[in-house]
C-alpha cells in the first residue's frame, strides 16, 4: 500500500521530487511500516512460543529406552526426552518414589542406543508424579492375580482404576460434603451457645448427636479408604525392580509407544479435558486447573458488572451535566492519571479499604457471632472484583466519554425538539447510540482486569482454594470466599513450586489457557458489540 | 421596524399574528445576531425566511422553539409570542413549548431506532405508550409525510435503511407526530437531491392546511414555489416582508431586488 502510494506520487510529481525521497516522505513510510512489522512479528512470536510450549504438555510423546554409559559402566533409563541442547539431553524418567528426581541429564556422547519398546507405560498417579515402567500384573481385592500379557489384562486394569476412581469420588463426597455439613452444624451450635441462644445442656446434647453422625461418616470413609488399598498394580521399573502399588493411586495409564496418530490425538484431547476440568494435585504441579479458570472468569464477570454502571454514570455526569470548567478538567486529568497508577497500589487500597474497613464493619454488624473468625474482613473474590473494578474504572470512563461525545449534535437537538427533557434525550437517544463505544471500554477493562495478578495477592487470591465461590451449599453464592486465579497460578507454579522442572510444562499450559480465556471473553464481548452496532446501523450507506 | 402593517386581527379567517415578534434582539455573547425585529407570522400558512448566509434567519427560527437556549452565553431582548403567550414567560415550560413547536433540521437526523420508534418518539417521551394509539399516530404521521406507502412493510427496521429523502420525510413525520401547532424547517432540503427536494416541497404545500410552517431556505425558487409569505433578512434585520408573489415580482427595497436577482450574496 505504502509502496503503491509512493510510486503514484513519483509518477505524478516532478522528476526532481522523485529524486528527493526525503520530500515525498518515503523513508518515513518505510520506517513506519518496519516498526509495524517488528511489532507484529513480536506479537506473533510471543503467541507462537506460548502455543508451542503450552501444547507440549498435552501431546503424548514416545518413551525411549536409552542405553548410556556412566563412568565406563553401562546403564539404562526409560523416559521421555523433554529437552535437548548441543551436548546434553534432559530425560523425564518419572518414578520419583524410586529415583528421587524425575529428571535426568545425559551427556549426548554417553548415549549408546535409543529404542522405543512397545510395552512401556506412562501412568498418571495421585502421588509421586508419573510412573514409567512395564506392567507385570494386577491383583484384585480377593487376591485374584492376572499377569500382564494375558488376554483382557488392559481391560481389567482399566476397570479396576475406574472402580477405585468411583470410590475416591465417594470418599470425597463423604469427607467434603457430608462431613462438611456436620462440621458446619457443630460450628453453628458453638456459635449459638456462645451468643446465648442455646443453653449449655441442649448444646451438649446436640453436639453429641452431631458427633455420632460425624463418627459414623468418618468410619464409613475409613472403610472405603481401606478398600482402596486392596487392589494392587504390579509393574517393573527399568532397573528391573518390581513395584507393588494400590491401583487407587493410579489415575490413568497409557502406552504412548503403541499409539498411532489418531490414538495420540485422542489422548491429547483427554489430557486437555482433564487439564481444564480437574482439580489440581500435588502442589498444583499435576492435575487440572479448573478452580483457577472458574475463579478468573467469575472475578472478571463480577468486575465488569461492577465497573460498567459506575463508569457509565460517572462519564455521563462529566460529559453531559457538569459545567466544563477547571474543576471538570481537573477531574478528567485525575481520572486519566488513575489509569497509570501501578496496580499493586490498588491492591493495597483494596486491602485497607474494602477488607480492613468495609469488611470488618460488615463482620461487626452482620457476622458478629463468628468473630474473631473473619467472614468479610479478609480477602475474598468480591473484594478482589471490587478492587479490579476500581482499577479499570478510568478505562470505562474515558471510553464512555468518547462515545457520548461522538453522538452528533443534530440527533441531540432532534430529541430535544421532540419535547424530550435532557435526561430523556440522554437515556433514549444518546446512551443507546453510545452502547458500542461503552462496550469497547468494557472489553478493554476486562482484558486488563483478567490479567492482573499483583493486587489480587493482597485481596483474596490463594494457591489452593478448597471450595468454589458458587456451589450447592446455601446460600449458593459465597462472595466472601478466597479463590484461585490463572495469573496467580502461573506465578505460583513458576516460582513457588517445590519441583520447578516438573512444573514448567504446567506454567506454559496455564499461560496458554489464560491467553485463550482472555481472548474468548473479549471475542464474546466483541461479538455482542458488533451485533448491537449492526442493529443500530443496518443498511447504512 | 415593522415590516408588515397588518400585525393583528384576521384576514379571510386566518389569524395573522399567530407568531408575533416584538422588538426582538438576540446576542451570542458580545456579537448581536438579530436587531430589534418585529414581525407577525400568520396561522396555517407557509412563511419563508430568505437571505444570505449569516443574516440571522436560522437564529431566528431556532429561537421560536428556544433551541438556542442550549448555547452558552446567549441572551435576548424583546419578546416572541405564540398564540398570544410569551415564549419567555416563566410559566412556560420549554419542554411543553417544544411539544407545540416541531422542528425539522437541515441534515436529516433520525435516531438509531426503528422507523416506528422514530415516529412515536415524541409520544413516548410524553409518556404515551398505548400501542393502539401509537399505531394510529404512526400511520397518520407517515401518511401526512407521504412516506407510508414506501415504509409500511418495514416499520420495525432501522431508519438508517432509508434513502436521504425518505429519512428527511421520516424526520418530518416525527416532528408532526405529536400534532404541534407550528412546524419549523431549517433548510430541510439542503442535503437532498433535486428529486427528493421536489417531494419535500410538495409535502410542505400539503401540510400548510394543518400547521403554521416557518421555513428557512437558501433556495429562492423553493421559497417562491412553496411559501405564502416571504421575509428577506439581511445582517440581522428584516428588510422586506410580504406576500411571496410581491416579494419576488415586485420588491420594494433595492436590497431585496439585488438579492433575488443574485447580485447580493
Amino acid at each position: 500500500m505504502a509502496n503503491f502510494q509512493s510510486k503514484q506520487l513519483q509518477k505524478d510529481g516532478s522528476s526532481a521530487q522523485a529524486r528527493r525521497p526525503r520530500r515525498t516522505g518515503e523513508p518515513w513510510v518505510w520506517l513506519c511500516s518496519a516498526g509495524l512489522a517488528v511489532g507484529v512479528a513480536m506479537t506473533l512470536g510471543f503467541l507462537g512460543l506460548i502455543a508451542v510450549k503450552g501444547s507440549e504438555r498435552f501431546w503424548p510423546r514416545e518413551i525411549e529406552l536409552i542405553d548410556y554409559s556412566e563412568n565406563g559402566e553401562g546403564r539404562q533409563v526409560a523416559g521421555i526426552i523433554v529437552g535437548e541442547s548441543a551436548n546434553e539431553a534432559q530425560v523425564f524418567r518419572g518414578n520419583k518414589d524410586l529415583e528421587g528426581d524425575a529428571f535426568l541429564f545425559l551427556k549426548k556422547d554417553s548415549i549408546r542406543e535409543r529404542t522405543t519398546p512397545a510395552e512401556f507405560f506412562l501412568a498418571e498417579r495421585l502421588e509421586w508424579g508419573n510412573a514409567i515402567g512395564v506392567p507385570v500384573a494386577v491383583v484384585q481385592a480377593g487376591g485374584l492375580r492376572m499377569e500382564a500379557g494375558a488376554a483382557g489384562f488392559n481391560e481389567r486394569l482399566e476397570a479396576t482404576i475406574k472402580e477405585t476412581g468411583a470410590r475416591r469420588a465417594a470418599i470425597e463426597e463423604i469427607e467434603k460434603a457430608r462431613i462438611g455439613r456436620v462440621n458446619r452444624a457443630m460450628e453453628k451450635v458453638r456459635i449459638d451457645q456462645r451468643a446465648g441462644r442455646l443453653d449449655a445442656a441442649s448444646a451438649a446434647s446436640r453436639q453429641a448427636v452431631l458427633q455420632s453422625d460425624y463418627d459414623g461418616l468418618a468410619a464409613e470413609a475409613r472403610g472405603l479408604r481401606q478398600q482402596q488399598l486392596e487392589a494392587k498394580f504390579i509393574y517393573r521399573s527399568v532397573q528391573g525392580r518390581e513395584q507393588e502399588q494400590p491401583v487407587s493411586n493410579f489415575v490413568h495409564i497409557s502406552y504412548p509407544n503403541q499409539m498411532g496418530v489418531f490414538a495420540k490425538t485422542g489422548e491429547m484431547f483427554r489430557r486437555i479435558w482433564s487439564f481444564v476440568s480437574e482439580d489440581p494435585r500435588e502442589a498444583n504441579t499435576e492435575g487440572g486447573i479448573f478452580p483457577a479458570i472458574f475463579g478468573t472468569v467469575l472475578m472478571t464477570l463480577v468486575m465488569s458488572l461492577m465497573v460498567t454502571p459506575f463508569g457509565v454514570v460517572a462519564a455521563i455526569y462529566l460529559r453531559e451535566y457538569a459545567r466544563q470548567g477547571w474543576m471538570v478538567r481537573f477531574v478528567r486529568i485525575a481520572v486519566n492519571n488513575l489509569a497509570g497508577v501501578p496496580s499493586i497500589v490498588f491492591g493495597v487500597f483494596g486491602l485497607a479499604f474494602f477488607v480492613y474497613f468495609v469488611g470488618a464493619r460488615i463482620d461487626l454488624w452482620f457476622f458478629h457471632d463468628q468473630l474473631p473468625t473473619p467472614t468479610y474482613g479478609t480477602g475474598g473474590i468480591f473484594w478482589a472484583s471490587l478492587t479490579l473494578a476500581l482499577l479499570t474504572l478510568p478505562v470505562v470512563i474515558v471510553a464512555t466519554e468518547e462515545a457520548l461525545a461522538a453522538v452528533p449534535r443534530g440527533v441531540r437537538e432532534a430529541a430535544l425538539a421532540c419535547g424530550a427533557s435532557k435526561w430523556q434525550m440522554i437515556q433514549r437517544v444518546v446512551l443507546p447510540a453510545s452502547v458500542p463505544g461503552i462496550l469497547t471500554g468494557v472489553i478493554l477493562a476486562m482484558a486488563r482486569g483478567a490479567g492482573e495478578v499483583a493486587p489480587l495477592m493482597l485481596v483474596g487470591v490463594v494457591k489452593l482454594a478448597p471450595t468454589l465461590a458458587v456451589d450447592s451449599i446455601a446460600p449458593f453464592i459465597h462472595p466472601e470466599r478466597k479463590f484461585m486465579h490463572l495469573g496467580f497460578h502461573i506465578y505460583d507454579l513458576g516460582f513457588q513450586s517445590p519441583d520447578s522442572e516438573a512444573a514448567r510444562p504446567m506454567v506454559f499450559a496455564t499461560t496458554l489457557l489464560l491467553i485463550v480465556l482472555v481472548i474468548a471473553m473479549n471475542l464474546t464481548a466483541i461479538l455482542v458489540r458488533n451485533r448491537i452496532r449492526k442493529r443500530l446501523t443496518t443498511n447504512a450507506f | 421596524m415593522i415590516a408588515e402593517s397588518q400585525t393583528a386581527g384576521e384576514i379571510g379567517g386566518v389569524r395573522t399574528d399567530f407568531i408575533r415578534l416584538e422588538g426582538f434582539s438576540f446576542f451570542y455573547g458580545a456579537s448581536q445576531a438579530i436587531f430589534d425585529l418585529s414581525m407577525a407570522i400568520p396561522d396555517r400558512q407557509v412563511t419563508a425566511l430568505i437571505g444570505p448566509s449569516g443574516c440571522g434567519k436560522s437564529t431566528l427560527l431556532r429561537n421560536m422553539n428556544r433551541m438556542n437556549d442550549l448555547i452558552d452565553g446567549v441572551r435576548h431582548e424583546g419578546d416572541i409570542f405564540i398564540d398570544g403567550v410569551s415564549l419567555y414567560d416563566p410559566r412556560v415550560e420549554v419542554i411543553s413549548l417544544r411539544k407545540r413547536v416541531g422542528m425539522v433540521f437541515q441534515k436529516y437526523n433520525p435516531f438509531a431506532k426503528s422507523i416506528y420508534e422514530n415516529v412515536v418518539f415524541s409520544l413516548r417521551v410524553a409518556g404515551r405508550n398505548k400501542k393502539q394509539q401509537l399505531d394510529e399516530v404512526v400511520e397518520e404521521s407517515l401518511r401526512s409525510a407521504a412516506l407510508w406507502e414506501e415504509v409500511k412493510d418495514r416499520l420495525h427496521e432501522s431508519a438508517f435503511g432509508l434513502s436521504g429523502g425518505q429519512q428527511q420525510r421520516l424526520c418530518i413525520a416525527r416532528a408532526i407526530a405529536n400534532r404541534p401547532q407550528i412546524l419549523l424547517m431549517d433548510e430541510p432540503c439542503a442535503a437532498l437531491d433535486p428529486l427528493a427536494t421536489l417531494k419535500i416541497e410538495e409535502l410542505i404545500r400539503e401540510l400548510r392546511d394543518q400547521f403554521t410552517i416557518v421555513i428557512v431556505t437558501h433556495n429562492m425558487e423553493q421559497a417562491a414555489r412553496c411559501s405564502d409569505r416571504t421575509a428577506f433578512m439581511y445582517l440581522g434585520r428584516v428588510i422586506e416582508y410580504g406576500r411571496t408573489e410581491e416579494i419576488f415580482n415586485n420588491p420594494r427595497e433595492a436590497q431585496t431586488e439585488a438579492y433575488i436577482s443574485g447580485r447580493l450574496t
